[in-house]
């Protein structure tokens, strides 16, 4: 096309130029937006109940009052971060291995979901806990105890994983 | 009672009375502006200091007193003291010729409302005050010793010296229709045809240059050049905290406030009923008529402060260059063209 008009303003129509209609459209676009419904959660008080694919804290899944892990040691292994420990040890349970200490610093974990792919047994999962606040390096030192979650609040996740993974 | 301590005390009462509702109307519009702004991007805004968050602006005032007062180890100590008290001060110092409402009559001495709405330069004395409020920004920038800061001064100085031409020149020719530079005055001239012969109609281009010139007066969007936060930092303010900040940001919220009463004085009616008042059944200079002047002038004001509001978070900031001629090329020659028509009006038509 032959188009002899070079910059923006010269491609404007006069009432463009004058720019009072357009802005006059402007505002009536702004007022529109403020009747339109809003979107803020109030969040202490509302929380966000996250979907089964949401990865947050990885937990060790407790079943029967004991945890499924049998300290292979692959998450540790497989942790991009290196924020996991494991310590395994015997027990005369039938899986025969159990971890007597599985530690994640959760200062170092990345939430890369790695640990839970690569373990055989579906024992360390995500979770859906997403407001982690600690008082010091310490506290975020996370130990069995701290890390077990019994599988009826991990549902969701153990869906998902058996769906797409 | 003698006539010297009768109207000491009424000034006084007036004056007390003015400067509290100053700060109030401050406070108001820091809140309407966090609502506004709030509900036009989607959200809902601050809710967690009162009932629906009413206490945001005290809160925060709080904080700025909270906050330690810093001076840069290069500037100059006094002005930098010294420029926000001349901001605050002068956004005050314009209030003393407003009328707020009509008059009332107590036994044989009758009050306006305002400490001085009849002063014979009224408009005059307003545009003189808005000048010298450039001198509390310069100083600002100039003394803060900061390249962002003495940019941010600079420009707010250019550009109120640009845009006060325009808006001088769109209110000589109000003052050539209503014949008087007392605001009384042309509020009275408004309330002829029934109420309605507001000067929003009779002048509508000097309305638009002089709602122009008032935003780019009071150094807000689409004209907050002085400020500019993506290029100047924080223009003129850098280099402030605690009260000192609070007081720049005090003044610019008193200098919206005053920027609003002035189009409702000039252009929407002022404190005028757009009716005969006498429909009411309350005689003239009775406390309720006052009262309902008082409040249809708040009214107006506030519809007045919304649209600032509306307009700052609808409208893109200016280019620099685009600003200056906007001022000098657009609004100028047609601020005069209007004078000029108005004047050719006066004379032959009336």
């Amino acid at each position: 096309m032959n188009n002899t008009k070079n910059t923006e303003a010269e491609r404007l129509t006069f009432w463009e130029r004058i720019y009072l209609p357009e802005i006059a459209r402007g505002l009536g676009l702004t007022f529109k937006e403020m009747l339109k419904p809003k979107f803020t959660r109030q969040y202490p008080e509302e929380k966000w109940n996250p979907e089964g694919s949401y990865r947050g804290r990885p937990v060790l899944v407790l079943e029967e009052e004991i945890e499924r892990c049998v300290a292979c040691g692959l998450c540790a292994r497989v942790c991009p971060a290196l924020a996991i420990e494991v310590q395994a040890s015997e027990t005369n349970y039938d899986k025969e291995r159990y971890p007597v200490k599985f530690e994640i610093n959760m200062l170092r974990c990345i939430y890369c979901g790695f640990c839970e792919e690569v373990c055989p047994e579906e024992a360390i999962v995500m979770s859906k806990d997403y407001d982690l606040v600690f008082q010091s390096q310490e506290d975020a030192f996370m130990d069995k105890a701290r890390l077990l979650k019994p599988v009826s609040e991990l549902q969701d996740r153990l869906e998902y994983i058996r769906q797409y993974k | 009672m003698s006539d010297l301590v009768f109207v000491l005390i009424e000034a006084t009462v007036k004056i007390l009375a003015i400067v509290g509702i100053m700060q109030l109307m401050a406070a108001v519009n820091v809140y309407m502006e966090r609502k506004v702004s709030a509900f036009i991007q989607g959200r809902i805004g601050p809710n967690r200091v009162g009932p629906w968050g009413t206490l945001q602006p005290f809160a925060d005032v709080f904080k700025l007193f909270m906050k330690e007062d810093l001076v840069p180890k290069g500037a100059d100590r006094f002005f930098h003291s010294l420029a926000p008290i001349i901001s605050m001060g002068i956004a005050f110092a314009v209030w003393a010729v407003i009328p707020f409402s009509s008059y009332v009559d107590i036994g044989d001495r009758r009050i306006y409302l305002g400490i001085a709405p009849n002063v014979s330069i009224g408009i005059l004395f307003v545009l003189a005050m808005t000048s010298v409020g450039v001198y509390g920004i310069t100083l600002a920038g100039w003394s803060s010793n900061n390249k962002y800061s003495l940019l941010g001064g600079l420009r707010s100085s250019a550009q109120m010296i640009s845009y006060e031409l325009a808006m001088g020149l769109s209110i000589i020719a109000i003052v050539m229709l209503a014949g008087s530079f007392t605001l009384n005055d042309i509020v009275s001239y408004q309330q002829g045809w029934g109420g309605w012969r507001w000067n929003i109609f009779t002048q509508p281009l000097a309305f638009i240059i002089f709602l122009t010139a008032s935003f780019a007066e009071t150094n807000r969007a689409p004209f907050d050049l002085p400020e500019a936060e993506p290029e100047l930092v924080g223009g003129y303010n850098t280099e402030y905290s605690g009260m000192k900040f609070g007081m720049f940001f005090l003044a610019e919220y008193a200098n919206m406030t005053t920027a609003a009463v002035l189009i409702v004085l000039l252009f929407l009616g002022g404190w005028a009923l757009p009716f005969d008042a006498s429909a009411l059944g309350l005689a003239d200079g009775s406390i309720g008529l006052a009262l309902t002047h008082f409040v249809v002038f708040g009214i107006k004001v506030f519809l007045m402060l919304f649209f600032f509001i509306w307009v700052r978070w609808t409208l893109p900031r200016f280019r620099y260059d685009q600003l200056m001629d906007l001022g000098w090329k657009k609004l100028l020659p047609l601020a005069l063209l209007n004078v000029i028509i108005t004047a050719f009006f006066v004379m032959f038509v009336k």
